[in-house]
């Protein structure tokens, strides 16, 4: 698929419309995550909405977005970012091999404090 | 051709303030549509009582148009809305009847907009001239 | 049966060149009631008309038919030549053969066959007019203007000059409105009261002018040029004609502890009070919630020291019944509340504040005398951070904000961040904007030199969460132009909180069938060409509750609107548009079905004896237009489920004709 292939895509999975957003960055203003992140919730929308996505594919970001929807809270225009970044990491998880868990990288990430929950949460978001 | 030869009857129902002033601009800018049409004013499109379309129909027209203004342009605030709701209601029961919803619309047309006018009337002709005589609800015992 | 005659211009070659007019004149001969049948070039000439004055003397016409150019153009002409002929002028109909017959179609042929059955369609119709005389009115020759803010002030003060009675009705114990709680005005930075006080004190003083300050408008009836409006004036146990505002009482009573709604609650006031030094009237008002002699009876300090003997506690609400020629709304708008903004932490710390907060700060008449101190410990703030487009441009929180741009928020944040550094230049100043919109003589000059000049920090991006933390609040926001999130410890925050109309202006809208939007603004009758007129005859709009406005554009619609008054004021009679609708009592059964879509209101329903043929008599409740209200739209006669409503002049069975004889 090309981008905006791609991009129209993901816009689909995520049932929002970057075309709403009024670029107030109050997502990234209000983004808990944001210094881990190399692209801002903000970023996505706007990239997305002119079909880069490639970027944001290949970007560690995807994985650093808590899904804590603090931005899809506060949007004053309904863009909801939150979703945007979980429909790209989708696309991601969709391409063959693209799974960002698997199980032979479960014993290098065990860890005591680490509750089960959060890996079988793990599986479910970041693989197919 | 016969097909060709064939000049179907459009009585067209265009509100005072915006569409009929659309069809004068037609006429101003010499924008050509058929003679076919022939244009009842009324002060706004809400006017046109749905007897009105049905008796049209009954006198043998081919076709109904009705003109107004732009949703939220209507000289009297609202009146196109309700046109909207009961124009709706009246062709989809028509259909119903047997009347092509080809025979029937509902368009807004602006005082500014005159080529629009003309082009939608010459569609219009067109789809309804394709469909032939409207032999459904015609009441023959008006033919003289 | 009619006697029509049948005029069919050529218009030069206009109509002629395409149109056989002589086999029209012709054709339309034998149709029904036609008695005169003739061509000439042009009509709408002296000779033509006089041609068409003639025929109707020596045939005795009772009807005209005029083939010519669009009604548009010449109906207001033949009609004209009707009235001079002793016809009545709507017996004259029009068969538009130029725009929409000869201009658009080449052959003659084709073009002659249309002309004969669009003159047919207006000779069927004519058989079918009937003469109508527009109705007239008279009209009452004073104005009431609800709100007594600047907009009110303003149109009442035109109006007034004019030598019309204004009389404004204003809820709160004195005039001024929002405008009397702003410290400076952009973009040139007068004071707010230096400029607003001296025109309250005008329209108090003015001869033609009334105020009914502490009221409010509690039911409306009638229409253009004839309202009947009863205004509640409110008890406030001081008699107005007396007190003379010295303020004895004030300073003497003892509940101390009342919240100063026009300091927006950041100080206290007195039980009874004065709302500031410059209210119009300046009497004092009792806060029947708040006085202790009210509630139960025990106190009285104020009667005893009241030298005038202003104080009743006995007072009632009194009505009082007036009669207008027209109304102006001017109810003005209200920041919006901002309890269900909870990332900005408003209700949770006093150090943040909204933009009106701001200004009574930096009033030399507010809270703390125009010193800029924190409302929490009254220290000087070093860091302040304004916030823009709080609830405005909000399209997915209609609950919490508004969808629409409040307008006035970026000048006057710019105007705060600009007089803060003026007058404390040590501050730090940072501006969150998202846009910055300086439309307007002199704005986007003034937002330049509150950066340029005062060095404010205007950072693009929103704030996205507030904490306060010990003395401090912990302000999180980006800075998108550097693509970073920011985090400022700030002194205090400044919101610039969304605006809207204020709350009276849903009811009062009902009261007057005026329409509004969806936010509860007025609508205006046209947004271009009438935009201080309401769709309702003689109700007019001045100021903010048709949309958010500054001061500027408030000012010139007031005084727009006051011309519009003063116009229907100076008229002795309305002569209406005799093409309304009308019921048939006989037919109509009451049903509202025509009430609910009329858009202006102009249907009412009466009780009705209807004499029965066994000589009983019953009463029926049926429909009644009020021809000076009605527009003539017809909306009603669809709605009618039994065909008792009509409108004259486009009746139905004149249109079934036009459809018969189009269709013949």
């Amino acid at each position: 698929m090309n981008s905006n292939k791609l991009c129209l895509e993901i816009i689909r999975m995520s049932g929002t419309d970057p075309k709403k957003c009024m670029a107030c960055g109050k997502c990234s203003a209000t983004c808990p995550a944001y210094k881990e992140m190399e692209y801002h919730p903000h970023q996505f929308v706007s990239m997305i909405k002119n079909g880069e996505i490639a970027p944001l594919m290949e970007s560690e970001s995807i994985y650093r977005c808590l899904t804590c929807f603090a931005c899809v809270e506060r949007c004053p225009r309904g863009v909801e970012p939150a979703k945007l970044i979980e429909a790209t990491r989708l696309a991601v998880v969709r391409q063959q091999g693209k799974n960002r868990v698997t199980p032979d990288s479960i014993p290098a990430l065990l860890d005591e404090d680490i509750p089960q929950q959060a890996l079988v949460s793990a599986f479910r978001k970041y693989t197919k | 051709m016969q097909v060709n030869e064939y000049k179907p009857l459009i009585v067209a129902f265009c509100c005072n303030w915006c569409s009929y002033a659309g069809a004068d601009l037609a006429g101003n800018n010499r924008a050509d549509y058929p003679a076919e049409v022939k244009i009842i004013r009324v002060p706004c499109s809400c006017r046109v009582n749905p007897t009105f379309v049905l008796k049209a129909f009954q006198r043998g027209a081919d076709g109904v148009i009705i003109c107004g203004c732009h949703p939220g342009d209507c000289h009297y605030t609202s009146g196109n809305y309700y046109t909207r709701r009961r124009m709706a209601m009246l062709f989809s029961m028509l259909d119903y009847l047997g009347i092509e919803r080809e025979r029937t619309r509902l368009e807004w047309v602006s005082a500014a907009e005159g080529a629009k006018f003309a082009a939608t009337m010459r569609d219009f002709v067109q789809k309804v001239a394709a469909l032939g005589e409207n032999k459904r609800l015609e009441d023959l015992r008006c033919k003289k | 049966m009619q006697r029509i005659g049948v005029f069919v211009c050529w218009c030069g070659s206009n109509i002629a060149g395409t149109v056989d007019v002589k086999q029209v004149a012709k054709a339309l001969e034998s149709e029904p009631g036609v008695v005169f049948s003739t061509d000439y070039q042009y009509m709408c000439s002296k000779s033509g008309q006089d041609m068409i004055k003639d025929a109707v003397r020596d045939h005795r016409l009772t009807g005209i038919v005029v083939c010519s150019c669009s009604p548009r153009m010449h109906e207001a002409t033949f009609r004209k030549t009707a009235s001079a002929a002793g016809l009545n002028p709507y017996m004259v109909e029009i068969a538009n053969v130029r725009e929409q017959c000869s201009w658009v179609h080449k052959d003659i042929i084709i073009g002659t066959q249309k002309a004969i059955i669009l003159g047919r369609a207006a000779v069927a119709k004519v058989n079918l007019n009937a003469p109508l005389t527009p109705g007239e009115s008279p009209v009452t020759k004073r104005a009431l203007v609800i709100g007594g803010g600047i907009a009110g002030i303003q149109t009442a003060l035109d109006i007034a000059d004019a030598g019309f009675e204004v009389d404004i009705v204003e809820k709160k114990p004195t005039i001024g409105g929002k405008m009397a709680q702003l410290d400076k005005t952009f973009p040139t930075l007068d004071c707010a009261a230096c400029i607003l006080t001296p025109k309250m004190v005008d329209a108090a003083q003015h001869e033609k002018i009334r105020i009914f300050s502490y009221s409010e408008v509690s039911s409306v009836g009638g229409f253009v040029g004839n309202f009947t409006v009863s205004i509640r004036k409110k008890a406030r146990y001081v008699n107005e004609d007396i007190c003379t505002g010295c303020g004895a009482c004030v300073d003497k009573c003892p509940m101390k502890k009342v919240p100063n709604e026009f300091n927006l609650g950041m100080d206290n006031r007195r039980a009874i009070y004065i709302p500031f030094a410059q209210a119009v009237p300046k009497v004092a008002t009792i806060d029947p919630n708040a006085c202790n002699m009210l509630k139960n009876g025990k106190c009285g300090v104020c009667a005893k020291v009241c030298t005038a003997g202003a104080i009743d506690y006995t007072q009632k609400d009194e009505y009082i019944e007036e009669k207008y020629g027209a109304i102006v709304v001017a109810t003005g708008f209200d920041p919006i509340s901002l309890d269900k903004f909870d990332e900005y932490a408003y209700n949770n710390s006093k150090d943040v504040i909204t933009s009106l907060e701001f200004e009574r700060l930096t009033n030399a008449a507010g809270p703390t005398q125009g010193k800029l101190l924190r409302p929490s410990d009254g220290k000087h703030p070093e860091k302040i951070v304004f916030v823009q487009c709080v609830g405005s441009r909000c399209s997915s929180c209609s609950e919490k904000g508004k969808e629409y741009c409040s307008k006035i928020c970026c000048m006057y944040t710019a105007k705060h961040a600009m007089l803060t550094r003026d007058k404390y230049p040590d501050t730090e100043v940072y501006v969150f904007y998202i846009d910055v919109r300086t439309p307007g003589k002199s704005f986007d000059e003034f937002y330049r030199r509150a950066v340029e000049d005062y060095g404010v920090k205007y950072i693009k991006g929103s704030v996205g969460k507030i904490v306060p933390e010990g003395e401090k609040l912990v302000v999180q926001g980006s800075d998108l132009l550097n693509n970073r999130q920011v985090v400022i410890d700030a002194d205090l925050v400044v919101l610039a909180a969304a605006i809207e109309p204020d709350k009276s202006a849903r009811p009062l809208a009902t009261m007057l069938t005026a329409s509004m939007d969806t936010n509860d603004f007025f609508t205006e009758a046209h947004p271009k060409l009438r935009p201080v007129e309401s769709p309702t005859a003689g109700v007019f709009l001045s100021g903010a509750c048709q949309g958010p406005k500054d001061i500027p554009e408030t000012v010139s619609q007031a005084s727009a609107a006051a011309a519009k008054v003063i116009g229907l004021l100076s008229k002795d009679k309305l002569v209406g548009n005799p093409c309304v609708a009308s019921s048939d009592e006989l037919m109509c059964n009451g049903c509202s079905s025509c009430e609910r879509v009329c858009p202006y209101g102009a249907i009412t329903y009466e009780d009705k004896e209807f004499r029965m043929p066994d000589r009983t008599v019953r009463v029926r409740r049926v429909a009644k237009v009020n021809p000076a209200v009605c527009q003539g739209c017809g909306c009603c006669t669809v709605a009618c489920p039994s065909g008792a409503m009509d409108l004259r002049g486009f009746k139905n069975d004149q249109i079934m004709a036009e459809v018969d004889a189009i269709c013949k």
